[in-house]
């Protein structure tokens, strides 16, 4: 925080693709990527005389959601028209639900500082097509190209109260709300697919007035980065206006990625009057508590629930938990593992750092864990049975990775098998000792870490493969005996 | 008797019997469309080559030993607002120029199904919004019993098509009496089902909440026989109805002796001419003597109706239309900018009635006006189906005339667009409240100052939800005292059409 004499209050609005084959009010395809304008129909075209017929898979999907954030179910709801005119917005109307929404009351607990973000409401809506400009905008470029494909795929809007008090917290709120509907198997919510959107509702006020500040809407944030960047210069602009005597004006701005700024959008030519009323192409959206139920018993579990698990009942800590719960994937895999008969802390620490770090550097998502859990656990065993060190156990891996072989096979074929037989072991300590007769010495008088050198001397001239521990007491034995 | 003189009914078992195929009854009518749709102007095309196709496969079916479906080779025009894979559908705009529709509706599909042979596509008041067909922007339809004067709308050219014997039956849709009124102006059987009872999938939109589908026929039995084949619930509506489907035109001679039938004087007020209201009463008289018990009764909400309705149907219409922007089909106008682009389209592309409207639905829906128009509308709504609700507690049907006087002449509707709508008096509760109804030719009235000369009457009749069946048992009743003069003078309208002079185009 910059100015501590100020305070921010930030809302979020993010929308959601849900993860259905097909699209809210029609039967086309939602799969991303596919040629433009093939996955389109009378519906999704807003032809004259086609109608919507909501996707019951969509109404399951956002009750999950709802589920999952802790929110009150309406069994009652329905959907309203939205009016307004854009290229992309096929029958000049969105669906949306307006008046009484899927869900309400919900929250999200973030850790730092703990507390409960209140979820408002939980609605659901169709997408509209995708423009693209031949320009920066429709405004000024010479032609537009509109791909229909996304028009009518299904959106969950998950609208949160004010209760964010700061950009961190925003990136908390976020990463939870990610997690919990990816681990619901509602969206793969991916902001660079679009399948996560987030504008943001910002407002400054001197700390601990009551009075509250002017509310500006950022909106284009393509990232958790650019949502906490965002947020940060949007303060920061707010309190230098505040500080300078001008007045903050309500208005929607857009984050310039490149610049790092916030831009007023361009004036709208009249205000904005949606002109709602209830859709009357659709009954009212009726749910019986049996369905919800069976929602509810297929429910996948979530982030919280597991990550207590593995602290009460695997002996995880706390941040292992968050880790290996940050994706469902991530989960699965080390669960496998644990059932294959690894021991939960030692695979999760492997997990954690290096099969993670090898993620991170070769740049794999939680879809492409690039080692099986039962080579993972086949690996865990040679270190438990001495067979390889933990060092060497790193090596092993890699080339696992790498050439898919198991790790057994990689220890025999580089053999890297760990050497322990004592025979072997005392020939090379005997040639250790003749030729460092200093530290040797050194040993003798009682200076213990002079062992360690001696040790490296023998892993060296055994290329990483002697038993460490072996060799220590070897060592100690051959010198002070 | 002439192929096109043919009923529905007869026709499909004339051409399951092979007394006639098809073909020939489609080929008696494209005739008799040459010869005298010239001067009623009621297609806004023609689609022969699509019929003789459609007639042929229905005549190869009956060789091969197929069932052709209960409309066996029946010809059918459609409203240009029904979608027919493969053909224009204009809804009589300049907006939809050039629109070839990629699908075609259920209703329709339905038809074809069942054996029908659809033979064009018929004028009407642009978008449905209207009740003369005058407001078409391409041509107007005149009415067969009297070529100077209007059929009525906004299904005119429907219900001018059958009048005159160019089509055996057709499809309508009915907002607020678009059905009923051009069927009582034109001597012929339009009937609006319960809402849900047809789906709307490829009707073109006017007011989503209030539009049903339905047909014209010059008797109740192929009114029936043409709802059965198109009824029932449809997958890709989420308001059609998944009651079951009555076989209704087997059901008709039900005895209507006990059948109680109120009389809501609110439907009887103001502006009625005496002409029609002589014969609404000869028509309850013959009812009465049938063992009708006719009683006159009160729904104080229904002198509400006309304003309730003219909030609603414009609100949904104002957003309905709101696709026709110029981007993806139909009339595109380049301007300086895309909100340009939707001002020139939507400004040259909808006539002057369409406009009217949809700045009225505007209105009503924005947020200021939305609690004062809107929402106060549909709350009287409301209270309008509960006095239906409440008058059925005591009825089996009501009945009103279906419109306040017959078919005016061609320019002489007023220019005073509430004038205009307090036409509508009689119909458009009926659509308020999703009920079915039915106009039934109930006699002739004279003219004032016409010499002497007749124009058609109709009575509606209005029923429970989803009781098609009573309706159409009491028309059927109410079209036996009438037939005979009906029939000897429809006949006679039709000889003197083929006289009639070309109708002009409009500017």
């Amino acid at each position: 925080m910059t100015e501590k004499a100020y305070e921010m209050t930030v809302g979020l609005e993010v929308h959601v693709e849900l993860l259905t084959r097909s699209k809210m009010f029609c039967r086309c395809s939602t799969r991303f990527g596919d040629p433009p304008n093939t996955n389109v129909c009378p519906v999704c075209l807003g032809l004259p005389g086609a109608l919507p017929v909501p996707n019951l898979e969509a109404v399951k999907l956002a009750l999950r959601a709802a589920l999952g954030l802790g929110a009150k179910i309406n069994l009652e709801s329905g959907f309203d028209r939205k009016n307004y005119f854009y290229p992309d917005l096929t029958k000049g109307y969105q669906i949306t639900q307006y008046r009484t929404p899927l869900a309400q009351d919900g929250s999200i607990e973030i850790s730092e500082p703990k507390k409960r973000i209140r979820i408002r409401r939980i609605h659901l809506e169709e997408d509209t097509g995708k423009s693209i400009h031949a320009g920066d905008d429709i405004t000024t470029a010479g032609y537009s190209l509109i791909d229909f494909n996304r028009s009518g795929v299904p959106l969950i809007e998950i609208v949160s109260e004010p209760d964010i008090a700061s950009p961190e917290e925003a990136r908390q709120y976020l990463e939870k709300l990610q997690r919990t509907l990816r681990f619901a198997g509602v969206s793969d919510v991916k902001m660079e697919e679009g399948s996560m959107r987030v504008d943001c509702n910002i407002s400054v006020r001197p700390t601990g007035s009551t009075r509250p500040g002017v509310p500006v809407e950022i909106k284009n944030l393509s990232s958790f980065r650019a949502v906490v960047k965002a947020l940060s210069y949007e303060f920061e602009r707010q309190v230098a206006a505040l500080e300078a005597g001008e007045r903050v004006v309500r208005e929607t701005r857009h984050w310039d990625e490149a610049k790092n700024v916030t831009r007023p959008m361009r004036a709208k030519e009249t205000s904005e009057d949606y002109r709602y009323f209830p859709e009357p192409d659709l009954p009212p959206l009726v749910l019986d508590e049996a369905f919800i139920r069976e929602v509810r018993d297929n429910m996948p579990r979530l982030p919280d629930e597991i990550a207590a698990y593995y602290t009460e009942k695997l002996g995880l800590t706390e941040y292992d938990a968050q880790v290996l719960t940050l994706d469902p994937n991530l989960c699965s895999f080390f669960e496998k593992c644990v059932e294959k008969g690894a021991e939960p802390k030692m695979a999760a620490n492997w997990i954690m750092g290096e099969v993670l770090g090898y993620m991170n550097r070769a740049g794999l998502t939680y879809e492409e864990i690039p080692v099986t859990p039962e080579n993972l656990v086949e690996l865990l065993e040679l270190i438990k049975a001495g067979t390889i060190s933990g060092k060497i156990a790193k090596d092993v891996l890699v080339k696992t990775i790498e050439t898919g072989k198991s790790p057994s096979v990689v220890v025999e074929e580089e053999g890297l098998r760990q050497v322990s037989d004592e025979g072997e072991l005392l020939a090379i300590i005997e040639q250790v000792i003749a030729a460092n007769p200093g530290p040797v010495q050194d040993v003798r008088n009682g200076k213990e870490k002079a062992i360690g050198f001696l040790v490296g001397q023998v892993m060296k001239a055994t290329k990483g493969r002697a038993n460490p521990a072996k060799v220590n007491i070897m060592l100690k034995e051959k010198i002070l005996s | 008797m002439e192929l096109w003189e043919l009923s529905a009914w007869e026709i499909s078992e004339k051409v399951k019997a092979k007394e006639v195929s098809a073909q020939e009854v489609l080929e008696a009518h494209l005739s008799r469309i040459a010869e005298v749709d010239p001067s009623i102007c009621s297609f806004l095309s023609v689609l022969e080559a699509e019929a003789r196709i459609a007639a042929s496969r229905v005549d190869a079916k009956i060789a091969g030993g197929e069932d052709p479906g209960i409309l066996a080779g029946v010809p059918c025009a459609l409203k240009d607002n029904l979608n027919l894979r493969g053909t224009a559908c204009t809804c009589a705009s300049k907006i939809l120029d050039g629109y070839i529709s990629p699908y075609t509706a259920t209703a329709v599909a339905r038809l074809i199904e069942q054996g029908a042979v659809i033979t064009g596509k018929t004028n009407m008041d642009e978008f449905a919004m209207g009740s003369s067909t005058e407001r078409s922007a391409f041509m107007v339809t005149r009415n067969p019993w009297d070529t100077d004067r209007a059929p009525g709308g906004s299904s005119g050219g429907s219900a001018a098509a059958v009048a005159a014997g160019l089509s055996t039956v057709a499809l309508g849709s009915d907002t607020g009496g678009s059905i009923r009124q051009p069927a009582a102006f034109t001597g012929i059987v339009g009937l609006k089902p319960t809402y849900g009872r047809v789906s709307r999938y490829g009707l073109v939109a006017f007011a989503s909440s209030l539009d049903q589908i339905g047909p014209f026929a010059r008797d109740v039995r192929d009114a029936a026989l043409v709802l059965e084949a198109m009824a029932g619930f449809d997958p890709a509506d989420a308001t059609s109805s998944d009651r079951p489907v009555v076989p209704w035109s087997k059901r008709l001679e039900r005895p209507v002796k006990g059948l109680r039938a109120g009389v809501p004087k609110e439907l009887l007020g103001f502006g009625v001419s005496e002409g029609v209201k002589s014969a609404f009463y000869s028509a309850l008289e013959r009812l009465a003597g049938m063992g009708v018990i006719v009683e006159e009764t009160s729904l104080p909400s229904l002198a509400y109706a006309l304003d309730v309705y003219y909030v609603i149907a414009p609100a949904e219409a104002s957003s309905n239309l709101s696709r026709f922007d110029g981007v993806r089909y139909g009339l595109s106008k380049r301007g300086k900018g895309y909100l340009d682009m939707y001002r020139e389209t939507r400004g040259e592309g909808f006539g002057p009635e369409v406009r009217r409207r949809i700045m009225l639905g505007t209105f009503a829906l924005s947020a200021d006006q939305y609690e004062a128009y809107y929402l106060r509308a549909a709350k009287i709504r409301t209270l309008i189906r509960r006095d239906f609700e409440r008058a059925f507690q005591s009825y089996d049907v009501l009945l009103s005339p279906t419109t306040p006087t017959v078919a005016f002449k061609i320019g002489e509707e007023s220019e005073d667009p509430m004038t205009r709508y307090m036409a509508d008096v009689m119909t458009v509760s009926i659509n308020l409240a999703g009920l079915p109804a039915v106009s039934v030719p109930c006699g002739f009235a004279e003219i004032p100052d016409g010499a002497g000369k007749e124009m058609p009457c109709g009575l509606q009749i209005i029923g429970k939800p989803f009781d098609e069946e009573t309706v159409l048992a009491a028309a059927y009743a109410v079209e036996s005292f009438v037939k005979e003069e009906l029939e000897e003078k429809s006949a006679q309208m039709r000889r003197n059409l083929l006289l009639a002079e070309e109708c002009e185009p409009v500017d």
